[in-house]
């Protein structure tokens, strides 16, 4: 063939020579280099006791955030089930009565909200998509479940501990407890 | 009556088979993958190869029929997963040719390193998966901790580690923080290190010569004439390569070579990609270098100005009603994408993937064609194995870098 391209570089595919076809010397040369990793550090971790840092931009489990004063910031205008690519949010939205103020942020707030964790493939959009900071992806993993219904997660699943109410449990939830 | 037990007797007229069917897949350990080859054995010997698509085949031409563009990305991460990164590149690049949005030269030097890293990971794969398939188990070990750190860096940048979903179109979601460019300084370090000890272990080793050299080839005439592309053409002899025949993304800028081969056969592919992985380092190293020389305002740049298309950012959705609307008619696919039509490829781990797409001015695509070179290699199997041992046509497999996500899209 014609070289179509002067950046060419032919590898080296030159016929074995002697030492080579003895294939004596390639085994010493292939222990040598794997008795080296003997005395390595060793690069796994025991995952349940010991675990990695994640970046502080790790797309995990979906988290429904509230404000400083433990209002669920959510107005359920539905841009994340819009966004989601693999549809698998579901909302519907209520309107505020008087006595709620505490409760929601805004006059309209999301009655049901829920995500199919095993439709869900974590791509981050939906927290892309979130225009008032109430999702978002948090970094620990879906934990596992014996069911299929378990993984449709409601919005008691997802919503942050109040922190006014449940402060502890909001610290042990950022992992702040310990 | 001894005699009977032992043969059994066929019905009238029959032929007696002299041949062995042997069902290779769909889900067997050599294959990688969910790929199924029937093959016709006599003895060890491969008589014929047949093989079967669309095991995993997802419909994501059609699902793309129905999705604005921002949320295709996530379906291409699922063709290549070795690298998708490159496959989210492509995508947006692709979308930024349909809407004539040029990128700054800082974008196109961070893909450049993405798409580089991604290049690295999956040769990393596949020459390793060879070695496997051989029967050295070790090899793969030890590159498999280096990938890791190439897997930080995505997580340091997009949050994600294998699907990636990296990228927007006309850039990047964020800057790279600087924890990413720490750990690419450490990967790229690090990594040479780990070439040479992979190469020293199998290039010149005479198992792994006996195994790998003559099986599976293929001349440079057959190979172009089934299409092929990227390293398994290059194997083959021709010097083709997308990032230089049609540069994208700036790889003008950049100083690296081919590594072409001359038989085609696996031992080829091998060394062609492992002497591609080389150049992605440099390559990475002297896109790390022009990065560091951009100064000032032009420092922060990661996305190109276009505020149709790139999501405004969250303190002005949060605070300024005017980002809140462009906010909205993004993320609701309200901006009509122009009508047009274009074809655009950048050089994948496995070779051309081209991206289709095909505008009537809606909000999605009319039509989107992934070129997918797995396919592509995967109708040649047959040919490349016939008349092989058994064990030649695993590793012919494995070289291929046969990827059943990118086969079936």
């Amino acid at each position: 063939m014609q070289a179509l391209t002067n950046r060419v570089k032919q590898v080296n595919r030159s016929p074995m020579n002697f030492w080579e076809r003895l294939y004596l010397p390639a085994i010493l040369k292939g222990m040598t280099i794997t008795f080296s990793h003997i005395f390595k550090k060793k690069p796994t971790i025991n995952y349940p006791e010991e675990k990695r840092p994640f970046s502080p931009v790790f797309r995990g489990l979906h988290v429904l955030n509230r404000d400083e004063e433990g209002r669920e910031r959510c107005t359920a205008c539905g841009l994340c089930a819009v966004a989601c690519p693999a549809e698998a949010i579901t909302m519907e939205s209520a309107e505020r009565k008087p006595g709620e103020t505490d409760l929601y942020r805004e006059e309209k707030y999301a009655a049901r909200y829920e995500i199919n964790m095993l439709r869900c493939i974590f791509c981050g959009l939906c927290e892309e998509a979130c225009p008032k900071d109430a999702i978002y992806l948090s970094e620990t993993f879906t934990p596992a479940d014996f069911t299929r219904k378990k993984f449709i997660y409601s919005k008691e699943d997802l919503l942050i501990p109040n922190p006014l109410t449940e402060a502890e449990k909001l610290a042990e939830a950022k992992g702040e407890t310990v | 009556m001894q005699e009977q037990q032992h043969h059994i007797k066929l019905p009238d007229g029959s032929i007696e088979k002299q041949t062995t069917t042997l069902n290779l897949g769909p889900t067997h350990p050599a294959t990688h993958g969910v790929f199924q080859n029937i093959v016709e054995l006599d003895g060890e010997r491969v008589v014929s190869a047949e093989q079967t698509v669309g095991y995993i085949h997802r419909a994501f031409e059609k699902i793309a029929e129905r999705r604005p563009l921002y949320q295709i990305t996530p379906l291409t991460d699922r063709m290549n997963y070795c690298s998708s990164p490159i496959n989210n590149m492509g995508w947006h690049m692709t979308c930024e040719k349909l809407l004539k949005i040029k990128t700054p030269k800082r974008v196109d030097y961070l893909r450049v390193i993405i798409m580089e890293l991604a290049r690295i990971t999956d040769h990393l794969i596949c020459s390793s998966v060879i070695a496997v398939d051989a029967g050295a188990f070790t090899p793969f070990l030890y590159v498999m901790q280096y990938r890791e750190l190439v897997y930080e860096i995505y997580e340091e940048i997009c949050g994600s580690r294998l699907t990636t979903n990296m990228g927007r179109i006309g850039g990047f979601e964020r800057n790279f923080s600087n924890t990413a460019f720490t750990k690419l300084e450490k990967f790229l370090t690090e990594y040479p290190k780990v070439l040479h000890e992979f190469e020293s272990l199998l290039t010149r080793n005479r198992i792994f010569m006996d195994r790998t050299i003559g099986a599976g080839p293929i001349s440079a005439e057959r190979a172009l004439n089934y299409g092929f592309t990227g390293p398994n053409l290059r194997a083959a002899g021709v010097d083709y390569d997308v990032r230089i025949h049609t540069p994208y993304s700036s790889y003008e800028d950049f100083e690296f070579q081919i590594p072409v081969g001359t038989t085609g056969d696996s031992y080829d592919r091998f060394l062609v990609r492992n002497r591609e992985m080389w150049e992605s380092l440099s390559i990475i190293n002297q896109a790390y270098k022009k990065i560091q020389e951009f100064k000032g305002a032009e420092a922060e740049v990661y996305h190109a100005d276009v505020p149709e298309y790139y999501l405004p950012p969250k303190e002005d959705v949060y605070t300024k009603m005017e980002a809140l609307i462009w906010h909205f008619k993004i993320i609701m696919g309200e901006i009509d994408i122009p009508p047009g039509e274009v074809y655009f490829s950048v050089e994948g781990g496995n070779g051309e993937l081209g991206f289709y797409l095909v505008s009537d001015g809606g909000r999605t695509p009319y039509r989107l064609h992934f070129r997918r070179p797995c396919f592509i290699y995967y109708q040649a199997y047959s040919e490349l194995t016939k008349g092989s041992m058994l064990a030649d046509a695993i590793i012919t497999m494995s070289s291929l870098n046969l990827i059943a996500g990118e086969m079936d899209a």
